[in-house]
């Protein structure tokens, strides 16, 4: 990017700064560290020349937003044309009081839903079945039926609204599709996004219904159908944010995000598909943590390489298919139980390295968080942080601000070095699901973990509150938010009734139909949609399907190490 | 004399969450302080996680939950470790722990509660001390 010249004169002039000033600097006052790094361990320089960037190519490496490789965004005009979507995660209790929150929610200006579901729905268990006892509706909606839905949807304009479900898998997502027919939207009209990324549940949050090779050939059912009956819905989002909360650095993040994109495209191809068919409506999800130029570079070398490598090795010719599109959370893990109010804090700086990285859609975690789901108040100030951001704060009048910094380009590069060092590895073991069967993802996250931990525990990471200016004998002034324990007792009413009033052998004649549509290796998600509208349940479903291909087995590679 | 064998510890996640950093990061602490420490998985029932805890002759039974199950796991185990031999056996829980129910869960007869933010070396500490208490009670 610059002439030779140029750079000639600028090492000479820094040879020279070095021999005089910074010497005689550095003699009477040293530095306060030996060496800087980052969150993630990457060596940082005391300064930034155009040295660093040398070998960049502007337009083959930065170029303009909305144009390739897209390290500047997806969007040419960046948030001047319009803002990134503010959502936050909704779900808890009941579906008649997650759809109380959500209208609060989209009159305090929220512009997309974001529904989280519990324990026993993301383990596709019944709200009655004794193993979920205590955890119906804790940490998020329970869906037993599709009259669950119903509830949750009740006087949400669905053709207006754009939604995210947290889950994967065909039920919560054919109880949506099933809702919407109900009421006589074309499912064509349907936006937003279903999480679905089997794979990455597998190792994060040990989603174990299935083995993973038969979640992942469930999960890819649904993107299939999606895309060829829901062309404006995202039915995959690639999980990276799970992998950061597990403890991994921001390049395992970036590469085990890309990984799985790799092969679910793999999969989708084999199966008949044409990489434009799918690759448009591939969306990724990923964590902002403490490291404020670090989060930043992690979007732009992610955004850079998911460009490279739709484009080179999987040939797509759609520009849509090159965009890393994605939906940020600021890191749950990041909240301290210790003077919670400084959460507040952090997540305003993640959420402005999100907006700085160029994210489509974000949710800012309530400071609350290290103790229970958000109160009222708290999500309302978490909402709040991102709308001073978004009106206030002036970061949105130019795309890309800090492009053509020296810093931020370096260590942009570096982060897409070592996220491509890892995926090659990935790639020599056989792509993400043989390594993930070896364990290798699973131990190399949990490594980088202990070293995070490490880190804390010597004092080279630094945590308010925590390993610095620490208070003895703490008051929590928050209002933690306490799920009434009868919300359970009213949720397993509610699944009785409807199993009392449905028809039986309409359950069983569409359960029947699923077990013969996974025999005969064809496409579940019709079948899937049957047993749905037939007001099966949850479980009833989930059982059907392991009759046919079993269960699946906790993966504790993670452990050994 | 006892003949001095290592501290034994279980470590197990009860209840339908699958988050695990935790229960990993205690585990290799545990192990790096001398401990053997076996991990008796996720989703397993109180009663299975007593049932290892007498099979395999632990000090120490130790806790993982994220989920909200917590105040609903907890008597359980310990109607089925006062059912079982094990009734001594200490038994401590990390996780996200609401301040009331931390009260609520010492009063049940926890011995510690481990939130966000906690020290492994208290962990270890804390697991060391109350394997010898009970090491002494069994002596005496």
């Amino acid at each position: 990017m610059f002439r030779e010249r140029d750079l000639e004169e600028i090492r000479a002039t820094r040879e020279e700064w070095e021999r005089t000033v910074l010497k005689k600097v550095m003699e009477r006052w040293p530095e306060r560290r030996e060496e800087f790094r980052t969150m993630s361990g990457i060596p940082v320089k005391r300064v930034y020349t155009p040295e660093d960037i040398a070998d960049k190519d502007y337009v083959r490496d930065i170029s303009f937003p909305g144009w390739p490789p897209f390290t500047r965004g997806v969007q040419p005009t960046g948030y001047r044309g319009s803002l990134w979507t503010r959502r936050l995660i909704t779900g808890f209790a009941t579906p008649e009081e997650t759809n109380k929150r959500l209208k609060f929610l989209i009159q305090e200006g929220q512009t997309g839903l974001n529904i989280i579901f519990d324990n026993p729905t993301t383990n596709c268990f019944d709200s009655d079945n004794p193993i979920c006892e205590g955890e119906v509706g804790r940490d998020g909606v329970p869906i037993d039926t599709l009259r669950d839905m119903e509830v949750v949807m009740d006087g949400i304009d669905m053709r207006s609204v754009s939604t995210s479900l947290i889950i994967a898998g065909p039920f919560v997502m054919c109880c949506y599709i099933a809702l919407a027919e109900k009421r006589g939207i074309p499912i064509r009209e349907l936006r937003g996004t279903l999480q679905n990324d089997m794979v990455s549940l597998f190792y994060t949050v040990n989603s174990i219904a299935f083995s993973l090779p038969d979640a992942f050939r469930f999960s890819t059912d649904v993107i299939e159908f999606c895309r060829r009956n829901i062309p404006r819905w995202n039915p995959i989002s690639f999980i990276g944010y799970q992998i950061r909360e597990m403890g991994c650095t921001a390049a395992q993040e970036i590469a085990f995000t890309i990984a799985s994109a790799v092969a679910y495209a793999r999969e989708l191809i084999r199966r008949g598909m044409d990489v434009d068919e799918f690759m448009p409506r591939f969306s990724f999800f990923f964590n902002a943590h403490n490291d404020f130029f670090e989060e930043i570079c992690k979007y732009r070398a992610a955004r850079r390489l998911w460009a490279r490598i739709a484009r080179e090795d999987f040939g797509a010719k759609d520009p849509m298919s090159w965009l890393c599109r994605f939906h940020v959370q600021t890191a749950g893990s990041s909240l301290t139980a210790q003077q919670p109010m400084n959460n507040v804090i952090r997540t305003t700086l993640q959420a402005l390295a999100a907006v700085l990285g160029g994210t489509n859609s974000l949710h800012t975690n309530s400071m609350d968080e290290c103790y229970a789901l958000p109160s009222e108040a708290a999500a309302r100030t978490a909402l709040r942080t991102q709308q001073i951001i978004a009106y206030e704060s002036g970061v949105t009048n130019t795309v890309d601000p800090l492009a053509g910094s020296y810093f931020v380009e370096s260590l942009t590069d570096r982060l897409e070095e070592e996220a491509r060092a890892i995926l090659a590895k990935v790639d020599e073991m056989g792509g993400m699901i043989a390594a993930l069967q070896a364990g290798w993802p699973q131990r190399e996250i949990m490594r980088a973990a202990h070293e995070y931990h490490r880190k804390i525990k010597e004092g080279e990471l630094n945590i308010i509150g925590v390993n610095m200016f620490e208070e003895s004998e703490e008051e929590i002034p928050l209002e933690i938010l306490r799920i009434d324990p009868s919300y359970e007792e009213h949720q397993i009413k509610m699944l009785r009734e409807v199993k009392a009033r449905r028809d039986n052998s309409a359950v069983r004649r569409s359960l029947d139909e699923l077990k013969r549509a996974i025999e005969r290796g064809e496409n579940i998600m019709p079948a899937c949609l049957e047993v749905v509208k037939s007001y099966a349940t949850i479980e009833e479903m989930m059982s059907t399907m392991q009759d046919v291909v079993g269960r699946g087995e906790e993966s504790k590679h993670a452990f050994v190490c | 004399m006892i003949e001095k064998r290592p501290i034994r510890v279980l470590l197990a996640k009860p209840g339908l969450d699958g988050h695990n950093r935790g229960i990993n990061l205690v585990g290799k602490a545990l192990r790096d302080a001398g401990m053997e420490v076996l991990y008796g998985g996720m989703r397993v029932t109180p009663e299975q996680v007593v049932e290892m805890a007498l099979q395999e002759d632990v000090d120490v039974i130790g806790l993982s939950i994220f989920s909200g199950g917590l105040m609903t796991v907890v008597p359980k185990i310990f109607r089925a470790l006062r059912e079982s031999e094990a009734r001594d056996i200490p038994v401590i829980v990390g996780g996200i722990v609401p301040p009331m129910d931390e009260r609520e869960l010492l009063d049940m007869g926890i011995a510690r509660v481990f939130g966000p933010g906690s020290d492994l070396d208290d962990i270890v500490d804390c697991v060391q001390e109350l394997a010898r208490s009970r090491l002494e009670r069994e002596t005496a």
